[in-house]
Order: C-alpha cells, then structure tokens, then sequence
C-alpha cells in the first residue's frame, strides 16, 4: 500500500507551468569556488541559445542561517534550481550543518541520480560504461546527528527509516523500467550493519518483488569498489544508501573521465535542484579560466529536460559532446590545453552552426 | 620507511573536497597517494578498491597490529571453497602476508628475499596460478619461488 502511494505521488508530479510568456524562472545559486564562473557560462549560453529561462540568483554564504533560508524560499516558489557547490569548512564546530545538505533536507530532494556513462573523446582505462547510480539523499550517515557524551568519545547517527528505503527503491526501480534498464544492484554493508543496511536491503527486495520484469541483485560496498575498478561494466542501475552513494558515484566519475564531466540531479517530490555530480567547490582551480564546464552545462541540459524543453536540451547537449568526442577540445582535467571559455565558444560555435535558433554573436 | 605523506580521511561533507578528490584521483592517478591512514569503515571501501587496482584479493596481503607488537597477518580473501583442496589457489597473498610478519618480527632479510622472489615469479609470466592468466598449479608456484630463493644464496 506504501508502495502505491509513493508511486501515485511521483507520477502526478509535473514541471512548474511556464509564466510570463512562456518562460520559465530557476533559481540560481551561484556556491563557492568555480560554481560562479561555471554558472555565468551557464547563463551565456542559455542567453545565446535564446532558452526561455530566466535565472533568479540568490548568494549563500556560510556565515549566516538567513541566505540559505532564501535559497530554499526561492527554490518553493520556483520549483526547479540549478547550484554550484557551497563550501562547508570542517573547522566549524557541529552545530553548523552543511548548507549543501540543509537545502536537500528542507526540500526533501529524496533522490540524488546519477548517470555515468564512458565519452568516446575521453581516454580512460575502463569503456563501454553505462551506470546509473541512484543514492538516498536525506538520512543515512548525513543525518548530522552526533554527540560526545564522554569526552573523547563521539557517537554518530546513521539513521535508516524503511519509508525512505522504500521510497527511494521504488524510484530506482521506476527510473530503471522508464529507462528499459535490465537489473537493479542494491549496495549495503548489511553483514556488519544488520539492522540499519539490513533494513534498506530488506525495502529493496521487496520493491523488486512488484517489478518481476527487472533482476535484482545485491552486493557488499567493498566488494562493490573492487568490482568498479576492475570490472565496471557488469553494473546496470545500482541503489544505496547515502554515504556508499557519495563513495560509489566518485569512483564512476573517476571511471569516466573525473569530476569536470558528470552531471547530477537532486529530486524530490515537488522540486528539483541540478549540480555536477560529485559536488566539487574546485577551490584551488577557482577563477582561473581551467575549470571543465561540460558537468555543470550537461546539469543545466538535464534541467531543461525537467522543464520539457527537449529541444534546447537536445541542441545544448549535443553541441557540447560534439566538442568533447568530436572537436575534442579538451580542458586541463581530461589532458587538453583548452581553457573554460575557450570550450564554451566551441560549443556556441557548433549551436550556431546547427541552426537558426541563436542570437548574434 | 621513508614515508611521504600521510593523509587523514573524514567524510563529512566538511572534508569534501579532500576525500572526493581521493576516491576519483584514487581511480584516476593512484599513484600520488603513499599512506593512508582512516576509521573503519573507509578502509574497509578503500583497501578493497586499492586491492581492485592492483589485481585482485588474491595478491593482496594485510596485517592487523595491535598493542606490544601483537599481530595476526592475513589475506583478505575468502576461503573460495569452489576452488579448495585442487592444487589451484594464488598463494601470493598469503606469502606477501608472511613477508609482512617476518617484517613485523625484525626478519628483514628473509622478508626481503621471499618477496623479491616471489615478485621476480609475477614479473617473468612463465609460471602463473590461473587467476592471473597462466595455467600453473599453485605447487609448481610455489617451486618456482623456492628455486629463485635457492639461486639468491
């Protein structure tokens, strides 16, 4: 009955509709390090593209409760936002949560998904990679519950509820149907975490139970690390907790190429919000013109999908593949020369070429 | 020892970009990193990784140090009982585990010798368990590195 509520629930929801003449608004959150800069081109090429979108940016410091409490405001009343990462320095003490997971938890974005899949102009030991990695985004070991209570001593939290378990199973087992994808992986560590993984691994069953049509298999994260470095092909969609998805998707975006080339997606029931997969600030390449824009515009490509603009989606994310497989010019991270700017002129280059959809240069 | 850089992993989102940019360098460029040192459940994730990017569980030793110098040494695979009592397995995990205890013990000598042979036995191919291509029992092997080790004196 769990089940079918939750399904009913994800396949009403629907974009927020298109105002004012047919354009949609997005909030913007520009983040820390090369967020900003990766954005503005963001910005550029949309305003080249003539996408109908307007941003509404809104700045979140660390320092105060008050910006982040905007972001997530104008994230209600827009629906849809597209983030640069926000710095959190471990240096605070405990009481300040990650920005980055407050906006996740207020807005309930239950799951984070992540597609890896190998690029031909990409030289990497490992090709013909297809994964699809769908992590828990709320709970698990990010609940940021921990306490001291002998000095010397810190107990954390991992928090594992089974409406969350089977919450985020069913999405993972829906996106896998949508997608015509033929086995579902649930990773755990459920031999040592009986309860808590046992309990994730336990939803996981039985939401495979209503979708015979799809295999489901299970294995331990460390034999499941093992299993990507040396043979990465054998997984299809996998499902999991949070931390073993933060693990898990940083080795895949390894497996591809590194962090410049994945894009992610945070959805909940009611909102969207898109970033680079594997959440980097990029402090040290920050400002520096270097930084590989393919991650943030291929999430900015994903976010127009949400939106049902299929066709700018399409353009965009071909062009900019073009350039990567074809054109192959690359930036400093996959062993090219090429800087940010200079690949974004490249992909405008081919927009415009393909059509009469753009604006004058 | 000699060692290099030792770099403390913690995987709140606090120290993001430290252990995000270890997992994918780690797939990425291994070879920047010397040693690590973690809690529990991270090395367990990363030294299974670690052990997928240098062949597998079956060339892989460890130990497990404890206070005045107790110490058990194991490989870390499993009993792989589809395989037990057939003359098949890969020692070599077992033996390098071995070499860690002599090590552990003050043998360095002899540490040193079994290891340069048995890395001697890899490197040449000619005689090679199956699980790293050959077609050699685990006995002929083990001959192979007792011989090198006879020639060494």
């Amino acid at each position: 009955a769990v089940c079918a509520r939750i399904t009913k629930k994800m396949c009403a929801f629907q974009p927020p509709p298109a105002k004012y003449g047919g354009r949609h608004t997005v909030t913007l959150i520009p983040g820390d390090g090369i967020g900003p800069e990766l954005l503005n081109h963001v910005k550029e090429l949309f305003r080249f593209s003539c996408v109908p979108v307007d941003f509404e940016v809104v700045n979140v410091s660390s320092a105060t409760e008050d910006d982040i409490n905007n972001a997530i405001t104008a994230i209600r009343r827009n629906g849809v936002a597209l983030k640069g990462n926000i710095e959190t320095l471990h240096t605070l003490p405990a009481s300040h949560k990650s920005r980055n997971n407050l906006l996740r938890t207020s807005l309930d974005l239950y799951a984070n998904v992540m597609h890896c899949k190998s690029l031909p102009g990409v030289q990497t030991r490992h090709n013909n990679i297809d994964i699809m990695i769908i992590r828990e985004n709320t709970e698990g070991e990010y609940s940021s519950l921990e306490h001291e209570s002998v000095s010397g001593v810190v107990e954390c939290l991992k928090i594992i509820t089974r409406t969350n378990s089977l919450r985020i199973a069913e999405y993972a087992f829906k996106l896998a149907r949508e997608k015509g994808r033929k086995r579902v992986t649930a990773v755990h560590k459920a031999n040592i975490m009986k309860l808590g993984d046992g309990l994730f691994l336990q939803c996981c069953r039985e939401v495979a139970a209503g979708y015979p049509d799809i295999a489901f298999d299970a294995m331990i994260v460390d034999n499941t690390t093992m299993q990507l470095v040396s043979k990465p092909q054998q997984f299809d969609v996998m499902v999991m907790p949070n931390l073993y998805g933060n693990v898990v998707s940083n080795v895949c975006a390894g497996l591809v190429g590194g962090p410049g080339l994945v894009p992610g997606a945070n959805y909940g029931r009611d909102y969207a919000v898109f970033e680079t997969a594997t959440r980097n600030t990029g402090k040290s390449i920050a400002d520096r013109n270097i930084a590989n824009p393919t991650a943030m515009l291929l999430a900015s490509c994903m976010m127009l999908d949400h939106l049902k603009l299929h066709d700018y989606a399409t353009m965009i994310r071909n062009a900019v593949l073009t350039t990567m497989n074809e054109t192959r010019l690359h930036t400093a991270d996959i062993g090219g020369q090429g800087t940010t700017s200079e690949v974004v002129q490249a992909i405008m280059r081919n927009i415009q070429s393909k059509g009469p959809l753009t604006s004058e240069l | 020892m000699g060692l290099n850089r030792v770099l403390f992993l913690e995987a709140e989102d606090q120290i993001k970009c430290i252990y995000i940019a270890l997992r994918t360098s780690m797939v990425q460029d291994p070879t920047q990193f010397d040693v690590l040192v973690m809690p529990n459940l991270y090395g367990d994730i990363l030294s299974d990784l670690c052990a997928g990017l240098i062949g597998g569980l079956g060339v892989t030793p460890s130990g497990n140090i404890g206070a005045n110098g107790v110490a058990i040494f194991e490989s870390v695979h499993g009993t792989a009982p589809d395989i037990a009592g057939l003359d098949m397995a890969n020692p070599t995990a077992l033996l390098l585990s071995a070499v860690m205890m002599l090590r552990h013990m003050g043998m360095h000598d002899y540490g040193k010798k079994i290891e340069t042979a048995c890395f001697d036995t890899i490197r040449d191919k000619k005689v090679l368990t199956g699980d790293l291509g050959g077609k050699s029992k685990c006995s002929e092997f083990t001959e192979e590195i007792c011989r090198r080790v006879r020639d060494m004196d």
